[in-house]
Protein backbone atom coordinates (compact mmCIF):
# COMPACT_ATOMS: atom_id res chain seq x y z
CA UNK A 1 0.00 0.00 0.00
CA UNK A 2 3.07 1.98 -0.04
CA UNK A 3 1.97 5.67 -0.02
CA UNK A 4 -1.58 5.33 -1.87
CA UNK A 5 -4.13 7.47 -0.01
CA UNK A 6 -7.34 6.06 0.97
CA UNK A 7 -9.30 4.64 -1.16
CA UNK A 8 -13.12 3.47 -2.39
CA UNK A 9 -13.95 0.72 -0.14
CA UNK A 10 -11.86 1.27 3.18
CA UNK A 11 -15.20 2.59 4.59
CA UNK A 12 -16.01 -1.13 4.73
CA UNK A 13 -13.22 -1.35 7.67
CA UNK A 14 -14.40 1.32 9.29
CA UNK A 15 -14.53 -1.37 12.52
CA UNK A 16 -10.33 -2.07 12.09
CA UNK A 17 -9.13 -2.63 15.40
CA UNK A 18 -6.15 -0.30 15.91
CA UNK A 19 -3.45 -2.87 16.84
CA UNK A 20 -3.73 -4.51 13.78
CA UNK A 21 -3.28 -1.92 11.55
CA UNK A 22 0.20 -1.28 12.24
CA UNK A 23 2.04 -2.55 9.89
CA UNK A 24 0.21 -0.68 7.32
CA UNK A 25 1.29 2.26 8.85
CA UNK A 26 4.78 1.52 9.00
CA UNK A 27 4.66 0.35 5.31
CA UNK A 28 2.85 3.68 4.43
CA UNK A 29 5.55 6.24 6.34
CA UNK A 30 8.08 4.19 3.60
CA UNK A 31 10.97 3.49 6.89
CA UNK A 32 10.87 -0.14 4.43
CA UNK A 33 14.29 -1.75 3.34
CA UNK A 34 14.54 -4.20 0.97
CA UNK A 35 14.74 -8.07 1.52
CA UNK A 36 14.70 -9.51 -1.61
CA UNK A 37 16.39 -8.19 -5.01
CA UNK A 38 15.68 -9.94 -8.46
CA UNK A 39 17.65 -8.12 -10.65
CA UNK A 40 18.32 -8.77 -14.96
CA UNK A 41 17.55 -12.40 -14.29
CA UNK A 42 16.95 -14.73 -16.82
CA UNK A 43 16.52 -18.24 -16.62
CA UNK A 44 16.45 -20.91 -19.28
CA UNK A 45 15.90 -24.37 -19.10
CA UNK A 46 17.47 -26.65 -21.54
CA UNK A 47 15.43 -29.94 -22.16
CA UNK A 48 15.39 -32.25 -24.92
CA UNK A 49 12.73 -30.58 -26.98
CA UNK A 50 15.50 -27.51 -27.09
CA UNK A 51 15.52 -24.15 -25.17
CA UNK A 52 12.70 -22.89 -22.89
CA UNK A 53 12.58 -19.10 -22.02
CA UNK A 54 11.57 -19.54 -18.44
CA UNK A 55 12.34 -16.57 -17.10
CA UNK A 56 13.29 -12.71 -18.88
CA UNK A 57 14.23 -9.63 -18.06
CA UNK A 58 13.13 -10.01 -14.50
CA UNK A 59 13.63 -6.95 -11.66
CA UNK A 60 11.60 -7.03 -8.81
CA UNK A 61 12.34 -5.55 -5.08
CA UNK A 62 10.31 -7.21 -2.29
CA UNK A 63 10.79 -4.80 1.11
CA UNK A 64 10.63 -6.51 4.17
CA UNK A 65 7.45 -7.26 6.06
CA UNK A 66 5.47 -6.93 2.53
CA UNK A 67 3.27 -10.04 1.61
CA UNK A 68 3.95 -10.18 -2.35
CA UNK A 69 2.15 -12.54 -4.47
CA UNK A 70 3.10 -14.00 -7.98
CA UNK A 71 0.50 -14.84 -9.94
CA UNK A 72 0.08 -15.99 -13.90
CA UNK A 73 -1.33 -18.36 -15.70
CA UNK A 74 1.03 -21.96 -15.62
CA UNK A 75 4.26 -21.69 -17.52
CA UNK A 76 4.94 -18.00 -16.75
CA UNK A 77 7.40 -19.14 -14.32
CA UNK A 78 6.39 -17.95 -10.54
CA UNK A 79 7.50 -20.78 -9.23
CA UNK A 80 10.54 -20.58 -10.68
CA UNK A 81 10.98 -17.36 -9.86
CA UNK A 82 10.33 -18.24 -6.01
CA UNK A 83 12.70 -20.97 -6.26
CA UNK A 84 15.83 -18.43 -7.85
CA UNK A 85 14.70 -16.28 -4.95
CA UNK A 86 15.13 -19.70 -2.49
CA UNK A 87 18.39 -20.77 -3.90
CA UNK A 88 16.65 -23.63 -5.06
CA UNK A 89 17.94 -23.00 -8.63
CA UNK A 90 20.50 -20.97 -10.14
CA UNK A 91 19.37 -17.76 -12.65
CA UNK A 92 21.06 -18.25 -15.95
CA UNK A 93 22.14 -14.48 -15.58
CA UNK A 94 21.39 -11.58 -13.78
CA UNK A 95 21.16 -11.45 -9.69
CA UNK A 96 19.49 -12.39 -6.43
CA UNK A 97 20.19 -10.58 -3.85
CA UNK A 98 18.87 -11.79 0.03
CA UNK A 99 19.38 -9.54 3.15
CA UNK A 100 22.03 -7.68 0.81
CA UNK A 101 24.35 -11.16 0.32
CA UNK A 102 23.58 -13.73 -2.95
CA UNK A 103 20.64 -15.97 -2.11
CA UNK A 104 22.88 -18.90 -1.77
CA UNK A 105 24.60 -17.43 1.08
CA UNK A 106 20.90 -16.49 2.58
CA UNK A 107 20.19 -19.93 2.47
CA UNK A 108 23.12 -21.47 4.41
CA UNK A 109 22.27 -18.22 6.85
CA UNK A 110 18.67 -20.13 7.05
CA UNK A 111 16.91 -16.77 5.65
CA UNK A 112 14.36 -18.99 4.26
CA UNK A 113 11.19 -21.23 5.14
CA UNK A 114 9.39 -23.14 2.81
CA UNK A 115 5.91 -24.36 2.06
CA UNK A 116 5.09 -26.27 -1.16
CA UNK A 117 1.85 -27.03 -2.21
CA UNK A 118 1.84 -30.70 -0.76
CA UNK A 119 2.54 -30.42 3.11
CA UNK A 120 5.81 -33.07 2.72
CA UNK A 121 5.76 -33.92 6.06
CA UNK A 122 7.43 -37.34 6.68
CA UNK A 123 5.28 -39.82 8.10
CA UNK A 124 7.73 -41.39 10.65
CA UNK A 125 7.41 -38.28 12.72
CA UNK A 126 4.73 -36.62 14.83
CA UNK A 127 3.15 -33.66 14.59
CA UNK A 128 6.34 -32.35 16.97
CA UNK A 129 8.87 -33.69 15.56
CA UNK A 130 8.12 -32.57 11.99
CA UNK A 131 8.44 -28.98 13.00
CA UNK A 132 10.99 -29.61 14.95
CA UNK A 133 13.08 -31.23 11.89
CA UNK A 134 14.89 -27.79 10.94
CA UNK A 135 16.00 -26.98 14.23
CA UNK A 136 17.09 -30.28 14.90
CA UNK A 137 19.73 -29.50 11.63
CA UNK A 138 20.80 -26.53 12.74
CA UNK A 139 21.93 -28.27 15.70
CA UNK A 140 19.37 -26.86 18.44
CA UNK A 141 19.42 -28.49 22.21
CA UNK A 142 16.56 -30.32 22.89
CA UNK A 143 14.98 -27.50 25.16
CA UNK A 144 15.30 -24.73 22.82
CA UNK A 145 13.67 -26.93 20.46
CA UNK A 146 10.33 -28.01 22.31
CA UNK A 147 9.90 -24.46 23.35
CA UNK A 148 10.28 -22.97 19.91
CA UNK A 149 7.74 -26.47 18.69
CA UNK A 150 5.38 -25.45 21.50
CA UNK A 151 5.45 -22.08 20.10
CA UNK A 152 4.80 -22.87 16.54
CA UNK A 153 2.36 -25.30 16.92
CA UNK A 154 0.33 -22.10 19.54
CA UNK A 155 1.12 -20.35 16.35
CA UNK A 156 -0.81 -22.12 13.86
CA UNK A 157 -3.61 -23.59 16.39
CA UNK A 158 -2.43 -27.29 16.77
CA UNK A 159 -1.29 -27.30 19.97
CA UNK A 160 -3.49 -30.35 21.52
CA UNK A 161 -2.11 -32.57 17.66
CA UNK A 162 0.92 -32.44 19.04
CA UNK A 163 1.70 -35.97 19.13
CA UNK A 164 -0.28 -37.05 16.26
CA UNK A 165 1.22 -38.45 13.20
CA UNK A 166 0.49 -36.65 9.66
CA UNK A 167 -1.83 -39.58 8.58
CA UNK A 168 -4.67 -38.36 11.51
CA UNK A 169 -4.62 -35.41 10.43
CA UNK A 170 -6.81 -33.59 7.43
CA UNK A 171 -4.95 -31.94 4.38
CA UNK A 172 -5.77 -28.13 5.89
CA UNK A 173 -4.05 -29.26 8.92
CA UNK A 174 -1.22 -31.08 7.17
CA UNK A 175 -0.26 -27.81 5.35
CA UNK A 176 -0.83 -25.45 8.70
CA UNK A 177 2.36 -28.15 10.51
CA UNK A 178 4.56 -27.30 7.01
CA UNK A 179 4.06 -23.89 7.87
CA UNK A 180 4.89 -24.46 11.33
CA UNK A 181 7.87 -25.84 10.52
CA UNK A 182 8.96 -23.36 7.63
CA UNK A 183 8.50 -20.91 10.36
CA UNK A 184 10.68 -22.85 12.80
CA UNK A 185 13.97 -21.22 12.27
CA UNK A 186 12.15 -17.74 12.61
CA UNK A 187 13.43 -16.92 8.99
CA UNK A 188 12.92 -13.71 7.56
CA UNK A 189 11.40 -15.13 4.62
CA UNK A 190 8.48 -17.00 3.99
CA UNK A 191 8.52 -18.59 0.75
CA UNK A 192 4.95 -20.27 -0.96
CA UNK A 193 4.19 -22.08 -3.57
CA UNK A 194 0.98 -22.65 -3.79
CA UNK A 195 0.48 -23.84 -1.01
CA UNK A 196 -3.51 -23.71 -0.49
CA UNK A 197 -3.73 -25.11 -4.41
CA UNK A 198 -4.77 -28.85 -3.17
CA UNK A 199 -7.51 -27.38 -0.14
CA UNK A 200 -11.10 -27.24 -1.42
CA UNK A 201 -12.51 -23.64 -1.64
CA UNK A 202 -13.91 -23.25 2.22
CA UNK A 203 -10.70 -24.37 3.59
CA UNK A 204 -8.95 -22.23 1.17
CA UNK A 205 -10.56 -19.01 2.27
CA UNK A 206 -10.11 -20.08 5.95
CA UNK A 207 -6.11 -20.75 6.06
CA UNK A 208 -5.67 -17.35 4.24
CA UNK A 209 -7.25 -15.90 7.04
CA UNK A 210 -4.66 -17.84 9.30
CA UNK A 211 -1.81 -16.94 6.97
CA UNK A 212 -2.81 -13.42 7.32
CA UNK A 213 -2.74 -13.47 10.98
CA UNK A 214 0.31 -15.55 10.89
CA UNK A 215 1.92 -13.04 8.85
CA UNK A 216 0.84 -10.20 11.03
CA UNK A 217 1.99 -12.03 14.23
CA UNK A 218 5.61 -12.92 12.90
CA UNK A 219 6.35 -9.51 10.94
CA UNK A 220 7.83 -12.16 8.12
CA UNK A 221 8.08 -11.28 4.18
CA UNK A 222 6.46 -13.75 2.16
CA UNK A 223 6.42 -14.33 -0.95
CA UNK A 224 3.68 -16.33 -2.18
CA UNK A 225 3.07 -18.04 -5.39
CA UNK A 226 -0.55 -18.78 -6.90
CA UNK A 227 -3.08 -19.00 -9.70
CA UNK A 228 -5.95 -17.62 -7.65
CA UNK A 229 -6.91 -14.49 -8.19
CA UNK A 230 -8.89 -13.83 -5.11
CA UNK A 231 -6.32 -15.67 -2.83
CA UNK A 232 -3.66 -13.10 -4.07
CA UNK A 233 -6.00 -9.93 -3.79
CA UNK A 234 -6.63 -10.97 -0.09
CA UNK A 235 -3.41 -11.39 0.74
CA UNK A 236 -1.28 -9.08 -0.41
CA UNK A 237 0.58 -6.12 0.24
CA UNK A 238 1.21 -6.05 -3.77
CA UNK A 239 -0.03 -8.46 -6.17
CA UNK A 240 2.68 -9.17 -9.25
CA UNK A 241 1.25 -10.56 -12.48
CA UNK A 242 3.23 -12.66 -15.21
CA UNK A 243 2.56 -13.93 -18.25
CA UNK A 244 4.24 -16.75 -20.23
CA UNK A 245 7.11 -17.77 -23.05
CA UNK A 246 8.84 -16.50 -21.93
CA UNK A 247 8.28 -15.50 -18.41
CA UNK A 248 7.93 -11.76 -17.35
CA UNK A 249 6.38 -9.36 -15.25
CA UNK A 250 3.88 -7.72 -16.65
CA UNK A 251 2.58 -5.39 -13.97
CA UNK A 252 2.80 -4.95 -9.95
CA UNK A 253 -0.69 -4.29 -8.49
CA UNK A 254 -0.82 -2.28 -5.54
CA UNK A 255 -3.18 -3.52 -2.94
CA UNK A 256 -4.84 -1.03 -0.90
CA UNK A 257 -7.72 -2.77 0.78
CA UNK A 258 -7.35 -2.22 5.06
CA UNK A 259 -6.39 -4.88 7.37
CA UNK A 260 -6.87 -6.50 9.29
CA UNK A 261 -8.86 -7.98 6.02
CA UNK A 262 -11.77 -10.18 6.81
CA UNK A 263 -14.92 -12.31 5.39
CA UNK A 264 -16.68 -8.70 5.54
CA UNK A 265 -13.49 -7.69 3.18
CA UNK A 266 -14.43 -10.26 0.17
CA UNK A 267 -17.42 -8.30 0.08
CA UNK A 268 -16.40 -4.84 -0.68
CA UNK A 269 -16.45 -3.18 -3.45
CA UNK A 270 -12.57 -2.31 -3.92
CA UNK A 271 -11.84 -6.20 -3.36
CA UNK A 272 -14.29 -6.68 -6.45
CA UNK A 273 -12.22 -3.86 -8.29
CA UNK A 274 -9.10 -5.38 -7.55
CA UNK A 275 -10.27 -8.54 -8.82
CA UNK A 276 -11.06 -7.49 -12.01
CA UNK A 277 -7.99 -5.38 -12.08
CA UNK A 278 -5.65 -8.38 -11.78
CA UNK A 279 -8.03 -10.30 -13.67
CA UNK A 280 -8.23 -8.05 -17.12
CA UNK A 281 -4.34 -8.17 -16.98
CA UNK A 282 -3.88 -11.40 -16.80
CA UNK A 283 -6.06 -11.51 -20.00
CA UNK A 284 -3.25 -9.29 -21.67
CA UNK A 285 -5.54 -6.12 -21.54
CA UNK A 286 -4.42 -2.83 -20.41
CA UNK A 287 -7.07 -1.91 -17.02
CA UNK A 288 -6.48 1.95 -18.35
CA UNK A 289 -8.45 0.42 -21.65
CA UNK A 290 -11.87 -0.05 -19.57
CA UNK A 291 -14.83 2.27 -19.32
CA UNK A 292 -15.07 2.71 -16.06
CA UNK A 293 -11.36 4.03 -15.42
CA UNK A 294 -11.31 1.64 -11.99
CA UNK A 295 -7.15 1.62 -12.60
CA UNK A 296 -4.82 4.60 -12.97
CA UNK A 297 -2.00 4.59 -15.88
CA UNK A 298 0.39 5.36 -12.79
CA UNK A 299 -0.17 2.29 -10.61
CA UNK A 300 0.91 0.35 -14.16
CA UNK A 301 4.31 1.84 -13.87
CA UNK A 302 4.38 0.37 -10.35
CA UNK A 303 7.72 -0.78 -8.98
CA UNK A 304 9.25 -3.49 -10.35
CA UNK A 305 7.61 -3.82 -13.10
CA UNK A 306 8.94 -4.02 -16.07
CA UNK A 307 8.68 -4.19 -20.18
CA UNK B 1 -13.25 -33.67 11.79
CA UNK B 2 -11.81 -36.99 10.16
CA UNK B 3 -8.64 -36.45 12.20
CA UNK B 4 -9.98 -36.49 15.54
CA UNK B 5 -12.54 -39.62 14.58
CA UNK B 6 -9.07 -41.36 13.41
CA UNK B 7 -7.80 -40.47 16.96
CA UNK B 8 -10.68 -41.77 18.87
CA UNK B 9 -10.48 -44.79 16.87
CA UNK B 10 -6.42 -45.48 17.93
CA UNK B 11 -7.72 -44.49 21.65
CA UNK B 12 -10.21 -46.80 21.67
CA UNK B 13 -8.65 -49.87 19.95
CA UNK B 14 -5.96 -49.72 23.09
CA UNK B 15 -8.28 -49.41 25.40
CA UNK B 16 -9.99 -52.54 24.88
CA UNK B 17 -9.69 -55.49 27.68
CA UNK B 18 -7.31 -58.27 27.08
CA UNK B 19 -10.35 -61.03 26.87
CA UNK B 20 -12.32 -58.48 24.03
CA UNK B 21 -9.13 -57.96 22.00
CA UNK B 22 -7.87 -62.39 22.26
CA UNK B 23 -12.12 -63.39 21.14
CA UNK B 24 -11.57 -60.78 18.41
CA UNK B 25 -8.69 -62.09 17.18
CA UNK B 26 -9.88 -65.48 17.20
CA UNK B 27 -12.99 -64.53 15.25
CA UNK B 28 -10.41 -62.75 13.11
CA UNK B 29 -8.44 -65.91 12.48
CA UNK B 30 -11.56 -68.42 12.60
CA UNK B 31 -11.91 -68.85 8.68
CA UNK B 32 -8.52 -69.86 8.33
CA UNK B 33 -8.67 -72.37 10.91
CA UNK B 34 -11.30 -73.58 9.74
CA UNK B 35 -10.43 -74.09 6.18
CA UNK B 36 -6.86 -75.75 7.71
CA UNK B 37 -8.76 -78.10 10.30
CA UNK B 38 -11.13 -79.25 7.43
CA UNK B 39 -8.48 -79.75 4.85
CA UNK B 40 -6.34 -82.19 7.96
CA UNK B 41 -9.82 -84.29 8.44
CA UNK B 42 -10.80 -84.52 4.68
CA UNK B 43 -7.15 -85.50 4.29
CA UNK B 44 -7.05 -87.69 7.46
CA UNK B 45 -10.51 -89.98 6.50
CA UNK B 46 -9.85 -89.56 2.22
CA UNK B 47 -6.39 -91.29 2.84
CA UNK B 48 -8.03 -94.11 5.06
CA UNK B 49 -11.41 -94.64 2.54
CA UNK B 50 -9.25 -94.57 -0.45
CA UNK B 51 -7.24 -96.95 0.84
CA UNK B 52 -4.04 -95.30 -0.58
CA UNK B 53 -0.39 -96.32 -0.10
CA UNK B 54 1.50 -94.73 2.63
CA UNK B 55 4.27 -93.48 0.23
CA UNK B 56 1.70 -91.66 -2.14
CA UNK B 57 0.23 -89.57 0.56
CA UNK B 58 0.91 -90.38 4.49
CA UNK B 59 -2.06 -89.46 6.79
CA UNK B 60 -1.67 -86.51 8.76
CA UNK B 61 -1.81 -88.67 11.86
CA UNK B 62 1.01 -90.95 10.61
CA UNK B 63 3.38 -87.23 9.58
CA UNK B 64 2.01 -86.58 13.81
CA UNK B 65 3.33 -89.42 14.59
CA UNK B 66 6.55 -89.17 12.78
CA UNK B 67 7.17 -85.85 14.00
CA UNK B 68 7.24 -87.23 17.58
CA UNK B 69 9.48 -90.14 17.19
CA UNK B 70 11.87 -88.65 14.77
CA UNK B 71 12.04 -85.38 16.87
CA UNK B 72 15.44 -85.89 17.90
CA UNK B 73 17.31 -85.91 14.43
CA UNK B 74 14.56 -83.32 12.91
CA UNK B 75 15.74 -81.49 16.14
CA UNK B 76 19.31 -81.24 15.58
CA UNK B 77 18.51 -81.49 11.45
CA UNK B 78 16.44 -78.27 11.85
CA UNK B 79 19.77 -76.36 14.00
CA UNK B 80 21.68 -76.81 11.41
CA UNK B 81 19.74 -76.01 8.72
CA UNK B 82 18.73 -72.85 10.18
CA UNK B 83 21.91 -72.10 11.38
CA UNK B 84 23.01 -72.01 7.31
CA UNK B 85 19.25 -69.86 6.25
CA UNK B 86 20.06 -67.53 9.14
CA UNK B 87 23.82 -67.16 8.54
CA UNK B 88 23.40 -66.48 5.07
CA UNK B 89 20.43 -64.41 5.17
CA UNK B 90 22.85 -62.35 8.08
CA UNK B 91 25.66 -61.72 5.17
CA UNK B 92 23.51 -61.32 2.41
CA UNK B 93 21.26 -58.70 3.93
CA UNK B 94 24.28 -57.11 5.36
CA UNK B 95 26.21 -56.92 1.80
CA UNK B 96 22.81 -55.69 0.16
CA UNK B 97 22.40 -53.33 2.77
CA UNK B 98 25.66 -52.01 2.06
CA UNK B 99 26.14 -52.30 -1.56
CA UNK B 100 22.76 -50.25 -1.32
CA UNK B 101 24.30 -47.02 0.35
CA UNK B 102 27.28 -47.52 -1.84
CA UNK B 103 25.01 -47.48 -4.63
CA UNK B 104 22.88 -44.74 -4.41
CA UNK B 105 25.69 -42.71 -3.29
CA UNK B 106 27.58 -42.83 -6.47
CA UNK B 107 26.72 -43.13 -10.08
CA UNK B 108 30.52 -44.51 -10.66
CA UNK B 109 29.81 -47.56 -8.21
CA UNK B 110 25.70 -48.02 -9.64
CA UNK B 111 27.51 -48.70 -13.05
CA UNK B 112 29.89 -50.68 -11.75
CA UNK B 113 27.81 -53.08 -9.98
CA UNK B 114 24.48 -52.95 -10.54
CA UNK B 115 25.40 -55.22 -13.92
CA UNK B 116 27.48 -57.69 -12.11
CA UNK B 117 24.82 -57.94 -9.58
CA UNK B 118 21.93 -58.46 -11.84
CA UNK B 119 24.20 -60.79 -13.48
CA UNK B 120 24.81 -62.69 -10.36
CA UNK B 121 20.98 -62.71 -9.62
CA UNK B 122 20.47 -64.78 -12.90
CA UNK B 123 22.45 -67.49 -12.08
CA UNK B 124 20.61 -70.82 -11.18
CA UNK B 125 20.79 -71.46 -7.58
CA UNK B 126 20.95 -75.10 -8.74
CA UNK B 127 23.98 -74.94 -10.75
CA UNK B 128 25.83 -72.56 -7.76
CA UNK B 129 25.10 -75.50 -5.00
CA UNK B 130 27.72 -77.58 -6.14
CA UNK B 131 30.43 -75.51 -7.24
CA UNK B 132 29.92 -74.11 -3.85
CA UNK B 133 30.70 -77.08 -2.32
CA UNK B 134 33.60 -77.54 -4.29
CA UNK B 135 35.06 -74.15 -3.38
CA UNK B 136 34.09 -74.34 0.29
CA UNK B 137 34.17 -78.04 1.14
CA UNK B 138 31.45 -80.14 0.92
CA UNK B 139 31.22 -80.21 4.54
CA UNK B 140 31.79 -76.65 5.86
CA UNK B 141 28.36 -75.09 6.07
CA UNK B 142 29.37 -72.41 4.49
CA UNK B 143 28.88 -73.84 1.21
CA UNK B 144 24.85 -73.70 2.12
CA UNK B 145 25.10 -70.11 3.42
CA UNK B 146 26.80 -68.66 0.02
CA UNK B 147 23.82 -70.39 -1.82
CA UNK B 148 21.52 -68.54 0.23
CA UNK B 149 23.81 -65.06 0.11
CA UNK B 150 23.43 -65.25 -3.55
CA UNK B 151 19.80 -65.76 -3.17
CA UNK B 152 19.33 -62.62 -1.12
CA UNK B 153 21.83 -60.21 -2.00
CA UNK B 154 19.89 -58.90 -5.02
CA UNK B 155 16.61 -58.42 -3.78
CA UNK B 156 18.00 -56.82 -0.51
CA UNK B 157 20.37 -54.28 -2.84
CA UNK B 158 17.84 -53.44 -5.31
CA UNK B 159 14.59 -52.36 -3.14
CA UNK B 160 16.99 -51.04 -0.56
CA UNK B 161 18.30 -48.90 -3.34
CA UNK B 162 15.36 -47.47 -4.48
CA UNK B 163 14.28 -47.11 -0.81
CA UNK B 164 17.52 -44.76 -0.71
CA UNK B 165 17.18 -42.84 -3.84
CA UNK B 166 13.19 -42.56 -4.10
CA UNK B 167 13.03 -39.75 -2.08
CA UNK B 168 9.94 -36.54 -2.70
CA UNK B 169 11.89 -34.09 -4.63
CA UNK B 170 10.61 -31.14 -2.48
CA UNK B 171 11.73 -33.29 0.71
CA UNK B 172 14.93 -32.83 -0.25
CA UNK B 173 14.83 -29.41 -1.07
CA UNK B 174 13.22 -28.45 1.91
CA UNK B 175 16.30 -30.02 3.88
CA UNK B 176 18.22 -27.97 1.55
CA UNK B 177 16.41 -25.10 2.89
CA UNK B 178 17.29 -25.58 6.66
CA UNK B 179 20.50 -25.69 4.74
CA UNK B 180 21.22 -29.70 6.30
CA UNK B 181 23.99 -31.74 5.01
CA UNK B 182 24.26 -34.70 2.73
CA UNK B 183 24.57 -36.50 5.86
CA UNK B 184 21.74 -34.67 7.70
CA UNK B 185 19.61 -35.85 4.36
CA UNK B 186 21.02 -39.40 5.05
CA UNK B 187 19.65 -39.73 8.45
CA UNK B 188 16.99 -37.72 8.85
CA UNK B 189 15.45 -38.31 4.82
CA UNK B 190 16.55 -41.37 3.33
CA UNK B 191 17.50 -44.08 5.64
CA UNK B 192 13.89 -43.60 7.19
CA UNK B 193 12.25 -43.19 3.60
CA UNK B 194 14.14 -46.62 2.43
CA UNK B 195 13.11 -48.61 5.69
CA UNK B 196 9.65 -49.68 4.71
CA UNK B 197 11.79 -50.91 1.35
CA UNK B 198 14.09 -52.85 3.58
CA UNK B 199 11.34 -55.03 5.44
CA UNK B 200 9.31 -55.72 1.90
CA UNK B 201 12.71 -57.30 1.07
CA UNK B 202 13.72 -58.49 4.31
CA UNK B 203 10.32 -60.62 4.33
CA UNK B 204 10.56 -61.99 1.04
CA UNK B 205 14.79 -63.07 1.96
CA UNK B 206 13.44 -64.87 4.93
CA UNK B 207 11.65 -67.56 2.78
CA UNK B 208 14.52 -67.34 0.44
CA UNK B 209 16.94 -68.12 2.60
CA UNK B 210 15.11 -71.23 3.98
CA UNK B 211 14.52 -72.34 0.47
CA UNK B 212 18.39 -72.15 -0.64
CA UNK B 213 19.58 -73.69 2.20
CA UNK B 214 17.47 -76.61 2.25
CA UNK B 215 18.27 -77.16 -1.85
CA UNK B 216 21.75 -76.41 -1.48
CA UNK B 217 21.73 -79.98 1.39
CA UNK B 218 20.52 -81.75 -1.88
CA UNK B 219 23.64 -81.78 -3.15
CA UNK B 220 25.45 -83.15 -0.10
CA UNK B 221 27.21 -82.35 2.91
CA UNK B 222 26.56 -83.34 6.42
CA UNK B 223 23.32 -85.64 7.06
CA UNK B 224 22.31 -83.60 9.79
CA UNK B 225 20.41 -81.31 7.95
CA UNK B 226 16.92 -80.68 6.64
CA UNK B 227 17.74 -81.26 3.12
CA UNK B 228 19.19 -84.62 3.60
CA UNK B 229 16.52 -85.92 5.81
CA UNK B 230 14.19 -85.11 3.19
CA UNK B 231 16.56 -86.87 0.22
CA UNK B 232 17.45 -89.87 2.91
CA UNK B 233 13.93 -90.89 3.96
CA UNK B 234 12.05 -90.80 0.82
CA UNK B 235 14.81 -92.70 -0.98
CA UNK B 236 13.93 -94.93 2.38
CA UNK B 237 10.41 -94.88 0.98
CA UNK B 238 9.73 -93.16 4.96
CA UNK B 239 7.50 -90.39 3.21
CA UNK B 240 6.05 -89.99 6.41
CA UNK B 241 9.43 -88.72 7.76
CA UNK B 242 9.89 -86.95 4.58
CA UNK B 243 6.53 -84.93 5.29
CA UNK B 244 7.66 -84.62 8.75
CA UNK B 245 10.68 -82.76 7.85
CA UNK B 246 8.76 -80.46 5.00
CA UNK B 247 6.53 -79.31 8.25
CA UNK B 248 9.36 -78.62 10.25
CA UNK B 249 11.28 -76.90 7.50
CA UNK B 250 7.68 -74.80 6.69
CA UNK B 251 7.55 -74.13 10.59
CA UNK B 252 10.63 -72.68 10.59
CA UNK B 253 9.87 -70.57 7.60
CA UNK B 254 6.71 -68.94 9.21
CA UNK B 255 8.52 -68.51 12.40
CA UNK B 256 11.63 -66.43 10.51
CA UNK B 257 8.64 -64.61 8.44
CA UNK B 258 6.64 -64.01 12.01
CA UNK B 259 9.78 -62.46 13.94
CA UNK B 260 10.12 -60.40 10.96
CA UNK B 261 6.74 -58.89 10.90
CA UNK B 262 6.92 -58.17 14.92
CA UNK B 263 10.12 -56.52 14.26
CA UNK B 264 8.58 -54.57 11.24
CA UNK B 265 5.77 -53.22 13.65
CA UNK B 266 8.06 -52.22 16.61
CA UNK B 267 10.22 -50.21 14.01
CA UNK B 268 8.16 -48.59 11.51
CA UNK B 269 4.51 -48.49 12.93
CA UNK B 270 4.03 -45.13 11.34
CA UNK B 271 4.15 -46.71 7.84
CA UNK B 272 0.40 -47.42 5.63
CA UNK B 273 0.97 -51.13 5.75
CA UNK B 274 0.71 -51.29 9.55
CA UNK B 275 -2.17 -49.16 9.64
CA UNK B 276 -4.00 -51.20 6.94
CA UNK B 277 -2.84 -54.30 9.70
CA UNK B 278 -4.24 -52.63 12.33
CA UNK B 279 -7.47 -52.48 11.60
Amino acid sequence: MAGRAPGPGDEAMSGTPENMADRDIKEVGGATTSVVTVSGVNKVFDTSGGRTNALEGIDLTINTGEFVSLIGPSGCGKSTLLRLIGDLTAPTSGTVTVNGKPARQARLDRDYGIVFQAPVLFDWRSVQANVALPLEVKGMSRRERDERVRAMLELVELRDFARHYPYQLSGGMQQRVSIARALALQPSILLMDEPFGALDEMTRERMNSEVQRIWQQTGTTVVFVTHSIPEAVFLSSRVVVMSPRPGRIVRVIDVDLPRPRTDDTRETARYFELITEVRETLRGRRAGERADGVASAERTMAEGAVG
Amino acid sequence: MTALAGESDITSRRRVPAARRIARQIRYQAPAIVVAVAVLVIWELGVTALNMQQFILPRPSAIAAALVTESPTLQVAAGNTLFEALGGLAIGVSAGVLTAFAVSRWARVREAILPIAIGASAIPIIAAAPIFSNWFGILNPFSKMAVVILLVYFPMLINVARGLTQVEPSAVELMQASAASEGQVLRKVRIPNALPYFFTALKVCTTLSLIGAVVAEYFGGSSDVLGRVIVQSSSRLRFDITWAAITVAALSGILMYLVVLMVERVVIPWHASQRVAES
